[in-house]
């Protein structure tokens, strides 16, 4: 695309939230834009300039590494100017409010807001506040859109659909905003879903999220299409939710035996940082069927998508 | 329990021409209330224009229906500590707008009411600064830590009506165990949030919308398993008992058991579970985030039957200030808890338009049933009562905004809802506390 074309309308919303709440042609088209900024990422002049002039704050209230850095070049490649606010170290031990925090910075006028923060809805909250584009990089356990759109540009590269493939979540479903972004996007695209975890791991009404419900590794692989760990966070694994890790990897640990299970071009993902060992052996993370990197290269492609199509609703934008 | 006194009640003065609706006296038709210095000369069909004689002056009440004065079981207010959400007198305005003329105060305060002289201060603020009559329930425990007793029977000879931890339950059996043999001594009740605390760590209702909306459950089964318990030990020590709220169908079995056992039990039920389910949280309204949790619409249901078939004995408003510092916040952060006192009345008015609750039921649930559980003198509409009692506009609808609540807070979940039937004139100890334009 050449700045000289007047781009389409890809997206209703003025933010993107959750995926929830976009339609399977906006999936469709997101995921279509991000193809044409892969091409551009392989490039040796990466440089665009459909967000010149834009500015482009990160405000993470959680450490992060790979989604903060992820946005970062995503709107420098742009052209957009990107501003990291880490937020845990600074406002909220003095005392500040999320939205205190977010006027604060509304009032310099930035156009993109990235928000991360870990409470189920705080990134909404803040959008009805602000006059900018928000876009959600992960909100408490709620939804971690641009990962699922990143897993769904990924999958559909290498298997050239979704409809129809078997996708098996595997692991913390409870405590997962990939695992319920993902299985919305997944199941608006037509893919089966399945979740596999112990019951501990899993929310009350999974059985009405449209998946299968399996407690075993060897019943929810079988003939899967993908598999998609998802990352145990330490603290679950002290006799809280499940007696320990080594009990953990052994039931629920994706190594070669229990790969072997899905169909064998299945493939491996994992949304980082792993804990290798617990719910991946390393043999499998780096292994032939392994797209995990890739899913980081998908990643920078997803969000420049996302930063285009909102920028496109904006007022002096390709619509305004 | 201290009424106001700021002004003397005026002299004879004649309601009549109302619907009148007073359950615990059999009242139920057109009449009308005589009433001096503050208490009532009579009650019911006998008193109109014509028989009330030249000495009254006398207030036509054509259209509208006269109640006995709502007595609320559940109020917090900010006051000691909190002044900025809600004081004394701020919820006593609210109170008054919405036809409550007593309201029982929880200690969840600061400093907490755990001590005869907390009790005294709130009796003479609320005598100074209050438009509605107050009296304070006392802690159970000493700063509501679940720890070690209160002084009990000093509390009650202050003029603490009952004990609670308000929002906290009891934990530990063996203290609860000995609070209600010790208060049956002083023949005291003992109220109870039925919630088991290491159960009940979540922020909303267990279910499907929880787990779409990543937010930690609280399962029904909190409420349950504690009120079951809470039952044994009634069984055991023989006190008498009240579990506060209850927000489920497994409860009012529970209830429904108890109360067939012979048990000297009663429960109450927010008008906010009456009312609202958990799909009013929508996409994270704080608003709508109370203890014991919403519920679903089967639930609620349920709760409406239970009060309908008299399972529940009582209604509360749970009214409960909060502002933006602790509800303008990420849902699991913000603070549990809703405002009522304004809207509790109307909100109830609404299951007898819209769910064929009798009338006569929801009233006395709001009057004659709590003060029975209290022993207030108030409630009633008859010769030799206190003059607390309010007109109602039945059809009057109005809409629930910021400048129409008279609470110093604003955070109610009916906000923005057009509600129908309110209150447009209360009166306590004779006085006219409120006027609606009617």
């Amino acid at each position: 695309m050449t700045s000289s074309q007047r781009p389409q309308p890809l997206f209703k919303s003025p933010h993107l939230l959750s995926i929830g709440d976009i339609s399977p042609f906006e999936i469709v088209a997101l995921l279509d834009l991000a193809d044409t900024y892969v091409e551009v990422s392989r490039q040796i002049d990466k440089r665009h300039a459909v967000l010149s002039g834009r500015t482009q704050v990160n405000l993470f209230f959680e450490a992060s590494t790979r989604t903060q850095s992820s946005f970062e070049i995503a709107g420098k490649r742009l052209g957009a100017d990107v501003m990291n606010m880490a937020v845990a170290s600074s406002a909220i031990a003095k005392g500040e409010t999320v939205l205190d925090t977010a006027m604060t910075i509304n009032a310099m006028h930035p156009d993109f807001l990235v928000v991360r923060h870990p409470s189920s809805g705080a990134v909404e909250l803040l959008a009805q506040k602000v006059g900018c584009a928000v876009i959600n990089a992960g909100d408490g356990q709620h939804e971690h859109p641009s990962q699922a759109l990143l897993d769904a540009l990924t999958i559909r590269r290498r298997k050239g659909r979704l409809e129809g493939l078997t996708v098996a979540i595997c692991g913390d479903v409870l405590h997962s905003r990939v695992a319920r972004s993902n299985i919305h996007l997944l199941t608006k695209l037509g893919a089966r879903v399945r979740v596999v975890a112990p019951s501990t791991l899993l929310p009350t009404g999974i059985g009405n999220f449209g998946v299968e419900v399996h407690r075993t590794m060897a019943k929810g692989l079988a003939g899967a299409d993908v598999v998609m760990m998802l990352r145990l966070q330490l603290e679950r694994m002290t006799g809280a939710f499940v007696p320990s890790s080594r009990e953990y990897y052994r039931f629920f640990g994706l190594n070669e035996e229990k790969l072997r299970l899905a169909k064998p071009d299945a493939l491996v993902m994992h949304p980082g940082p792993m804990n290798r060992g617990i719910e991946i052996d390393s043999s499998v993370a780096d292994g032939v069927q392994s797209v995990i990197r890739e899913q980081v290269e998908m990643g920078v492609a997803v969000r420049m998508a996302v930063l285009d199509a909102l920028s496109r609703n904006m007022p002096g934008g390709g619509n305004g | 329990m201290i009424g106001p006194s700021s002004q003397p009640a005026s002299s004879r003065r004649a309601y009549v021409n109302a619907d009148i609706v007073a359950p615990a006296q059999g009242l139920s038709g057109r009449g009308g209330v005589l009433i001096e210095d503050g208490w009532i000369l009579a009650a019911g069909p006998k008193v109109t224009r014509e028989t009330v004689g030249s000495g009254a002056a006398v207030i036509d009440c054509a259209g509208l229906t006269l109640i006995p004065g709502l007595i609320d079981m559940r109020v917090f207010t900010g006051e000691p500590g909190t002044e900025y959400r809600e004081t004394l007198a701020s919820a006593s305005e609210a109170a008054a707008a919405g036809g409550v003329t007593t309201m029982i105060v929880m200690p969840n305060t600061l400093p907490v009411i755990d001590d005869a002289a907390i009790v005294d201060f709130i009796l003479r603020r609320a005598r100074d600064t209050a438009l509605v009559r107050v009296a304070p329930m006392a802690a159970i425990t000493k700063g509501l830590a679940g720890e070690a007793m209160t002084e009990i029977g000093a509390l009650k000879e202050a003029g603490a009506v009952a004990v609670t931890d308000g929002t906290r339950g009891v934990a530990s059996a063996n203290l609860l165990r000995r609070a209600m043999t010790y208060a049956g001594d002083f023949d005291m009740l003992v109220v109870q949030h039925v919630e088991e605390p290491t159960l009940a760590t979540g922020v909303m209702n267990a279910s499907e919308i929880a787990g779409r909306l990543g937010l930690a459950g609280i399962p029904a089964m909190a409420e349950v398993i504690m009120l079951e318990r809470d039952l044994r030990l009634v069984e055991l020590t023989g006190a008498r008992y009240h579990a506060a709220q209850i927000s489920c169908r497994h409860s009012l079995e529970v209830m429904r058991a108890a109360k067939a056992r012979g048990l000297p039990v009663t429960c109450g039920v927010s008008i906010h579970h009456l009312s609202l389910n958990e799909n009013d949280i929508g996409a994270y309204r704080t608003f709508a985030k109370l203890s014991p949790p919403l519920r679903g619409e089967d639930d609620r249901r349920a709760l409406v039957e239970g009060l309908a078939d008299g399972t529940i004995d009582v209604i509360v408003s749970g009214h409960d200030p909060q502002s933006a510092d602790t509800k303008r916040l990420p849902f699991a952060e913000a603070a549990f808890g809703a405002i009522g006192l304004d809207t509790m009345l109307s909100a109830a008015l609404g299951l007898y338009h819209n769910e064929n609750m009798p009338l006569a039921r929801l009233i006395e649930a709001m009057s004659s049933k709590p003060a029975e559980i209290l022993r207030l003198d108030t409630g009633r509409l008859e010769a030799g009562a206190p003059a607390d009692f309010a007109l109602v506009y039945l059809t009057r609808s109005w809409t629930v905004e910021d400048e129409v609540l008279r609470s110093r807070s604003k955070n109610s979940p009916f906000e923005h809802r057009t509600l129908e039937g309110r209150a447009v004139e209360t009166v306590v100890a004779g006085r006219s506390v409120y006027t609606y334009p009617r």
